[in-house]
């Protein structure tokens, strides 16, 4: 037992809301730190409106590709996020979410859900993303009862059981790894072949109680009060078979946290927000960086990088209305 | 087994600074049948060497029966925060809050010492029209990291009321507890033993689960 302390900056100063900021970002993932960080040092008058500080690495064991640190969990790596960012005095308004951004005369307004809001003449948006739910039958049924969207967080609850990863990207085989050093049993499904790096697939394979399938689908989540296991479908044969499992970790991608932009802002057929090579959206003076936008490949560096970008192109823009 | 080293001990001193009138951590312990009483005491009294302004209580279910029914204490390990009258003021800490737990008990001592950030009007008034008594659990596990988000909203809004109760209930130390509310995920918020969701869900979304207990 040891202790994971991440008290985040309690001291953080608070963002103000009487107060037209000359940046406000809209999220708190590697790519609104990194842009939070670039945006300061610019000597831009920059605040963070955040849900989870850190993002989703948060929910990842391991970061074994981030330049600079050959290991870290998740939450060490949001921890030097944070910490850096926090030495700069940046402003946070932690734990809320936005409902909708409106453009009033020169300003945007940022509403929150609870009915306060905030001032800025231009924002970047990196709300970055959720998981992505498989969509078949008794998924949301069994929410909570089995199927289950964070294999660190709720694997412990899954002690000497038998349990299902869905997905074949690194998410769902690290999830593999991470759930085989605690159920009886792992089995693995996935619809098409892995795409993980191979380097994670070997050690996935190395574990006694693993077993994948693949080219196999998911058809739909069964049980009583709580889930009994899976039903699936072989591809090539159509063959179709019941696994076993009290849980479902369901691993296979992600979805943009763009609902409260929709309307405003130009999305993809994926909902993903369209930017160009300047981090720009349809909107003038709204820029947007990281796992909601458009770009290919969602990994924590580059979504820091884009971060970057967004707020080197704000501070232009904030220059030209000076 | 020392749970904290030189470092956190660092680091704890100088959140504790911050500190603004006394905290008692009322540990409540059982002579038979509690795995992890020994190490919770342990754990507190690690942290109560941290600051002048914390102090410890070790107390037995048995033989303190008055005043665990006070707080409402069922099971064994159990950490009550008192505050400067040595009232209780509805947070609680059910196991070893350890691991990513540390995240909402630091926070919690800072709460209950008054050293914690007001909540924004609107909320205030939804708390302040409550009528009638609340209960909320929420359970965890110590690798979760956003359990803690959750546990924090709960006890913040027990400090605010004087009607809801919160804590935080470790589902592996209470399996049979964690059973009864089919937890497979966490964190996973219990209002009255009866409505419940599942996730750090911004403050709205416990208030909308609370309001439907007063109907």
């Amino acid at each position: 037992m040891e202790l994971k302390l991440n008290l985040g900056g309690k001291k953080d100063k608070v963002l103000d809301l009487s107060k037209t900021y000359d940046l406000l970002i809209v999220g708190s993932g590697p790519a609104g730190l990194n842009a939070a960080l670039y945006a300061k040092r610019k000597g831009l008058e920059v605040g963070i409106i955040g849900k989870k500080s850190g993002g989703q690495v948060l929910d990842t064991t391991s970061v074994e590709n981030y330049l600079g640190f050959e290991f870290k969990t998740g939450e060490d790596l949001v921890k030097e996020f944070t910490s850096h960012v926090s030495s700069l005095e940046v402003p946070v308004l932690k734990d809320v979410e936005v409902s909708s951004i409106v453009k009033s005369e020169e300003l945007f307004e940022i509403k929150l859900t609870h009915g306060e809001s905030a001032k800025a003449r231009a924002v970047i948006i990196a709300t970055g993303s959720k998981p992505r739910r498989l969509g078949v039958k008794g998924e949301d049924e069994y929410l909570g009862k089995g199927v289950a969207y964070c294999a660190i967080c709720d694997g412990p609850l899954f002690e000497g059981l038998d349990v299902v990863v869905a997905g074949g990207g690194n998410s769902a085989v690290e999830a593999a790894i991470d759930l085989a050093k605690i159920a009886a049993k792992v089995t693995l499904v996935h619809r098409s072949q892995l795409r993980a790096d191979q380097i994670v697939i070997d050690k996935l394979k190395s574990y006694e109680n693993v077993d994948i399938r693949l080219e196999t689908e998911i058809l739909e989540v069964k049980g009583a009060a709580l889930m009994s296991g899976v039903l699936t479908k072989d591809k090539a044969t159509g063959e179709e078979t019941f696994i076993d499992a009290n849980g479902l970790f369901v691993e296979i991608g992600y979805l943009p946290n763009s609902t409260f932009v929709k309307g405003l802002l130009e999305l993809n057929p994926r909902d993903e927000i369209k930017i160009n090579t300047l981090n720009e959206t349809s909107v003038p003076g709204i820029f947007a960086a990281g796992d909601v936008t458009d770009i290919p490949y969602k990994q924590v560096v580059i979504s820091a990088a884009e971060g970057a970008k967004a707020a080197l192109t704000a501070n232009d823009y904030i220059n030209r209305l000076k | 087994m020392s749970l904290l080293n030189a470092q956190i001990e660092e680091q704890l001193r100088e959140v504790f600074a911050d500190m603004k009138k006394d905290v008692t951590l009322a540990v409540f312990t059982e002579k038979t049948g509690c795995e992890t009483c020994e190490d919770t005491v342990a754990f507190m009294k690690e942290i109560e060497a941290l600051s002048d302004k914390i102090h410890l209580e070790v107390l037995d279910l048995e033989e303190h029966k008055d005043r665990a029914e006070a707080y409402n204490v069922v099971m064994t390990p159990s950490i009550v925060l008192l505050n400067d009258q040595k009232s209780y003021v509805g947070i609680k800490f059910n196991g070893i809050p350890a691991g990513h737990e540390i995240n909402s008990f630091i926070p919690a001592i800072l709460e209950v010492s008054g050293a914690g950030e007001a909540l924004p009007e609107t909320f205030m008034k939804t708390l302040n029209s409550l009528e009638k008594p609340v209960n909320i659990k929420v359970f965890v596990t110590l690798s979760c990291p956003h359990c803690a988000g959750a546990v924090q909203k709960a006890h913040k809004l027990a400090l605010e009321s004087g009607l809801i109760d919160a804590e935080m209930v470790e589902a592996q130390t209470f399996y049979d507890l964690s059973e009864k509310f089919n937890v497979s995920s966490v964190p996973k918020v219990v209002i009255n033993d009866q409505y419940e969701f599942v996730g750090n869900q911004p403050l709205e979304i416990f208030l909308e689960e609370i309001a439907k207990t007063q109907a």
